[in-house]
């Protein structure tokens, strides 16, 4: 098999899945159709873990080709075709090995569901889409694949059409999302224009003669070109990646399957913008002014959306919003120029994150449906294997030493610690406040869901059982990466050049090599890591965490009470959503009704277009009573045009 | 086989087809479908064949047939097909069978309904591969009469005032035409298109001209503010006839900004795109945000029509105005290319979706959106459908809804950035409206009776929406083909415009 074939099959097997899955599914049946798509995708799975490993270990070089000619027009040749380097085949094997685990955690999660094939069809597709983009060579495909994975976010995310809060949910994740696609249309239409190409590798090579040039938008304001571009692009990453305030589509897309929320709404989908800013980083390294904006939005997305998930009581929610804090540190890294950080805190993050959801979604099962945790507790007893993998997955996030999120989101640290960009000092405040915060909501959830008295029914407590093998391998399966996957890579992809075909920094920027000084291996890193200041904020949240919710519950209470501004402003998730539906929502409706009713049918409509007939008739009916039919009016007519005519004529002499 | 006329084939075969239809109707009620089928289906054949034969490494006229018409005032029954008319030509086939299969249920004297079509057909054809200015202009209103028919008697309950509406719109649009159009003869003495190309006319002349034909072609597109007429007359029309005027008897407009007022008028367009670039900006934005209030879903289609139909004249003016901004011409073949690659892909998306809206009212006979909801609940696989072409229409890329727009808001780019931010909200307003009515016709509960006893697509359904369904995946996918066969016609073009008339 040649390379290209096997590239090809690689997107190519699991479109077919789906399309089986999906227009045959009556004819398959329910397993026909999840051995479809589960063998389609594991295939994807193998044929990745191939392509990395020739990457990684026989030293394939990028490989840069088209498939197709999309379209030849006006001297512009667009293309769909592969880039394959170290950052993409890093991309393809996460995606394929969560999504194959997803795929065989549906089949317990969705067994009771009528639309069994229909789902995975759908995440099959999803599967092909998210491939194409981290694939792509070009922007045109790279934009692709972002419609198409939000296309299926969209139908994933209202699976169950009929819940009214679904299909809400999907529509406001579609028009968000919409709302950063416009800002990517953009700069993919200025890249086309200053770049005259739309081939990432000539769009790099055409870098230099353009980052001189500026652009006058308003006014005499002088704009660099480059800046425009990244900041035009990273608007569409912010809707993506769920930055704030374009975040506000994510937390709702809870309302989809839980294996969903895993696979798009936290370990893939949402990478996509990171994804891109560290594809695209020979352009952003050229806008220090773009990449400082990231950083002051990364760094309030990582800080102040996870102090939401603290007040949350939906456990899929505290889940939810701890993605959002998690990319905002990702963003972070890529504000600081430190994109590989930003790529292998991507990395670790899809595992446990992976994890956590595929844990929440079998703490979901095991009670029925029931998502409240306040309706939870002392869960270990009944599923030591959901709990055990749960506690590996959140020792991960929290970034204890050792443990994958360690080694990533340390390193995220420290590189905006050595970076001197403008706003480092913020986002230094807000990733170290932050790690409190995510340890004070990790524990919180781990307690109120797994640990301490039950206040399940006893219906519920009845039924409460350790889920099926299909749900458990999975999370076993996930579990491993999450522990081990950062110690086992931190050095080559860090310090060790694995990512420098695709990642460019500019010396000036390299904050990973000011850090590289202070690493002297995985081992040692970790050791030093228990008596670090991170790691004792790390403590502090978990010490709070089990006072509060485990040692002494009434505290929270008295805290709520206390606090209660405070709690109603993170309850409130500090407007946003408001001001989405009332202002923005609301606004748009009634200029529409507005234009609709008062320009459009008032004015142009009823105003000129039956004014102009019904001038017509008035004057026509004036006309009409001219002609009367009586000779003796026509005759007077006659007179008096005749006495005019001739006064007329006297007149004129 | 390339000797036969095949441009009068593709014109009077449907034509006599729909004599014979007409006549046989009356006496053989069961012949009438199988028969207009019959008639359009060698339509779409002889299409192929003419792409087939078509060479797209020229931009010169092909097939082309002259015959003397009138002699005493020079006018010729001369036919022809560039990159422009072909796609066009094409489309109108297919379109032309897929209204004979959708009106495969019309109980109402059905012989004349498909004889109406099939006329239509025909003399659609007609208007795009005339290559006589005079043998356009009878085309183009002859063009009115079986519309003005399909809507007056298959309509609705207001038929009569919205075919009034239509018929004194487009009529009183084309009165400005033809005054042109005589002018120019008695400049020149000829009708001939391609002689009027190369008529030097001085700028005052042209500017004249230039808004006539603007008046004519506007309300065809429809423009704003000229574009009310649409929304009543879709609302009006049987679905096949909603289907013919979005799909194809809108493109019109487009096509004769193309024959007639860009290359014989380019100083005055230079002078004046900043007329038409504003009015297509404002129908992209202001007619998205009416579409976004509409009640009605025919109403919501047509309007979303209008806003699309906007990125056509945005595209084919940007080049002036990208000469202007950059100094060369780079982008501007791209904006004309994606205004046909719209033109063309509008033809498919509309047609689906009117054609869904009547799959909806042929079973609950109402077309407006609260009379639904949960629609997927009891028709899944046309829930399928439907949210494949309204994704298509918010412009989701693989689909063919998204090329032309893509290619539109780079060109536009080139021009002015302001250009390509207004224009890009599209991407916003278009996925709003679409969506929205997705989300409340097919998703949710089961919103009433009616909406419970809904029985899912028919084999004929099947058909049509499967074919629109293709077209829109295939161009979407690989527009390449498409492209090709316009772009020497294009480069054409745009060599021609920047070149000045002014004697």
């Amino acid at each position: 098999m040649s390379i290209q074939t096997q590239l090809l099959l690689i997107p190519l097997l699991p479109l077919v899945g789906s399309l089986l899955a999906g227009l045959l599914g009556r004819q398959l049946g329910r397993a026909g159709a999840h051995w479809v798509t589960i063998l389609a995708v594991a295939g994807a799975f193998g044929l990745s873990a191939l392509t990395a490993w020739q990457v990684f270990i026989e030293g394939l070089g990028p490989l840069n080709y088209s498939v197709y000619t999309w379209a030849l027009v006006d001297g512009f040749t667009f293309e769909v075709g592969f880039l394959i380097d170290s950052l993409s085949a890093l991309m393809m094997v996460v995606v394929t090995f969560v999504s194959l685990m997803v795929h065989i955690y549906t089949i317990g999660y969705m067994h009771d569901d009528p639309g069994y094939q229909r789902f995975f069809a759908y995440i099959n597709l999803f599967t092909f889409a998210m491939l194409m983009l981290v694939m792509a060579n070009n922007f045109l495909q790279l934009f692709f694949g972002w419609e198409a994975v939000g296309v299926v976010s969209y139908l994933l995310i209202g699976f169950w059409f009929k819940k009214d809060s679904a299909v809400k949910a999907n529509l406001k994740a579609f028009l968000v999302n919409r709302g950063g696609d416009f800002g990517l249309v953009l700069g993919v239409a200025a890249v086309a224009y200053y770049m005259g190409s739309l081939d990432y590798w000539e769009v790099f090579a055409n870098v230099d003669a353009v980052s001189g040039q500026t652009v006058t938008l308003v006014g005499d304001w002088q704009w660099s070109v480059m800046t425009v571009i990244c900041i035009c692009l990273f608007i569409g990453a912010m809707g993506k990646s769920a930055q704030a305030p374009l975040h506000v589509w994510l937390p709702d897309s809870m309302e989809g399957p839980t294996p969903i929320s895993a696979l798009i709404h936290a370990a893939t989908m949402v990478t996509a913008g990171i994804f891109m800013v560290a594809r695209l980083s020979p352009l952003f390294e050229q806008s220090a002014t773009a990449l400082s904006f990231i950083l002051i939005v990364g760094a309030f997305t990582a800080l102040f959306l996870g102090l939401i998930g603290i007040v949350q009581n939906d456990i899929k929610r505290v889940v939810a919003y701890s993605t959002l804090s998690q990319l905002g540190y990702m963003t972070v890294a890529l504000g600081v120029s430190a994109y590989s950080a930003a790529i292998f805190h991507l990395m670790t993050h899809a595992f446990f994150k992976a994890l956590l959801f595929l844990g929440a979604g079998s703490v979901i099962i095991a009670l029925h449906h029931k998502q409240d945790m306040r309706q939870m507790g002392g869960l270990a007893r009944y599923m030591p294997i959901t709990t055990a993998t749960a506690w590996l997955g959140s020792l991960a996030l929290i970034g204890f030493p050792f443990f994958s999120g360690f080694y990533s989101k340390d390193m995220i640290i420290e590189a905006v610690k050595a970076s001197d960009r403008w706003g480092s000092g913020f986002a230094t405040f807000a990733v170290m406040a932050g790690v409190v915060v995510t340890a004070l909501y990790t524990f919180r959830m781990l307690y109120l869901t797994f640990h301490g008295p039950t206040r399940m029914d006893d219906a519920t407590r009845a039924h409460a059982h350790e889920s099926p093998w299909v749900v458990t391998v999975p999370l076993i399966l996930l579990a491993i990466p999450s522990v081990g996957i950062g110690y086992l890579t931190v050095e080559p992809i860090l310090f060790g050049g694995a990512l420098a075909d695709a990642i460019t920094v500019a010396p000036a920027h390299d904050v990973m090599a000011k850090v590289s000084e202070k690493f002297h291996g995985a081992f040692a890193f970790g050791l030093h890591g228990f008596v670090t200041s991170v790691f004792a904020l790390a403590m502090l949240g978990v010490g709070v965490a089990t006072y509060v919710y485990l040692g002494n519950p009434k505290v929270a209470q008295a805290a709520k009470d206390r606090l209660y501004w405070l709690w109603t402003i993170l309850d409130q998730k500090y407007g946003f959503d408001a001001f989405y539906q009332k202002i923005i929502a609301g606004g748009s409706l009634g200029l529409a009704g507005g234009l609709s009713r008062i320009f459009d049918a008032g004015l142009i409509d009823h105003g000129v277009v039956n004014g102009s007939a019904r001038l017509v008739s008035r004057c026509a009916r004036l006309a009409r009573q001219v002609q009367t039919g009586f000779v003796f009016h026509y005759a007077f007519a006659m007179i008096i045009g005749l006495v005019a005519l001739l006064a007329s004529f006297l007149w004129l002499q | 086989m390339l000797d036969w006329p095949l441009l009068s084939l593709l014109i009077w075969l449907p034509i006599v087809a729909a004599c014979v239809v007409a006549l046989v109707g009356s006496a053989q009620p069961g012949l009438v479908r199988p028969l207009a089928l019959v008639g359009a289906l060698v339509v779409l054949g002889l299409s192929v064949v003419l792409y087939l034969g078509f060479d797209t490494g020229t931009s010169a006229y092909q097939f082309q047939e002259k015959a003397p018409w009138i002699s005493a005032f020079n006018v010729y029954y001369h036919l022809g097909v560039d990159g422009f008319a072909l796609p066009l030509i094409m489309l109108t086939a297919l379109i032309g069978v897929l209204v004979i299969i959708g009106g495969w249920g019309i109980k109402d004297r059905v012989h004349l309904y498909m004889a109406a079509f099939l006329v239509l057909e025909g003399l659609m054809v007609g208007v795009f591969a005339a290559m006589d200015a005079l043998l356009f202009y009878v085309f183009f209103e002859a063009m009115l009469v079986p519309m003005f028919l399909i809507i007056g008697i298959w309509g609705g309950p207001n038929r009569i005032y919205a075919t009034i509406k239509f018929f004194l719109f487009t009529f009183f649009g084309s009165v400005f035409m033809l005054i042109a159009l005589i002018w120019m003869y008695l400049q020149s003495g000829s009708f001939e298109i391609t002689d009027l190309h190369s008529l030097p006319i001085d700028l005052h002349a042209q500017i004249l001209i230039f808004l006539a034909f603007l008046i004519a072609f506007a309300v065809k597109i429809p423009m704003w503010p000229v574009h009310t007429w649409l929304p009543d007359a879709h609302v009006e029309a049987p679905t096949g006839g909603s289907v013919v005027l979005a799909a194809v008897m809108l493109k019109i407009g487009g096509y004769g900004l193309v024959r007639f007022s860009l290359p014989i008028t380019p100083d005055a367009a230079a002078a004046l795109d900043w007329l038409v670039i504003g009015l297509s900006l404002v129908a992209i934005t202001y007619i998205g945000f009416v579409a976004l209030a509409q009640s009605d879903m025919k109403k919501l289609i047509a309007y979303s029509s209008i806003s699309h139909m906007g990125f056509v004249t945005l595209g084919l003016f940007l080049a002036f105005a990208i000469a202007r901004n950059s100094g060369e011409l780079k982008g501007a073949g791209l904006g004309m290319s994606g205004a046909m690659v719209q033109m063309i892909s509008h033809g498919f998306i509309s047609a689906a979706m009117f054609s869904a809206v009547g799959v909806l009212y042929d079973r609950a006979h109402s077309r407006e959106i609260k009379s639904y909801g949960g629609v997927a609940n009891t028709m899944p696989w046309f829930a399928v459908f439907a949210v494949l072409f309204f994704m298509a229409n918010s412009g989701l890329p693989g689909t063919s809804g998204f090329v032309g727009e893509f290619m539109v808001i780079i060109a536009a780019f080139h021009a002015n950035f302001w250009f390509a931010f207004v224009a890009a909200t599209t991407l916003l307003l278009g996925a709003a409206y679409s969506l929205w009515l997705v989300k409340r016709v097919f998703y949710g509960e089961v919103g009433n009776q009616k909406v419970a006893g809904l029985k899912d697509l028919t084999g004929r359904e099947w058909v049509v929406l499967t074919t629109l369904a293709a077209f829109i995946l295939a161009v979407g996918v690989w527009p390449f083909p498409l492209i090709e066969m316009m772009e020497a016609s294009v480069q054409d073009l745009m060599m021609h415009i920047v070149e000045s008339k002014l004697k």
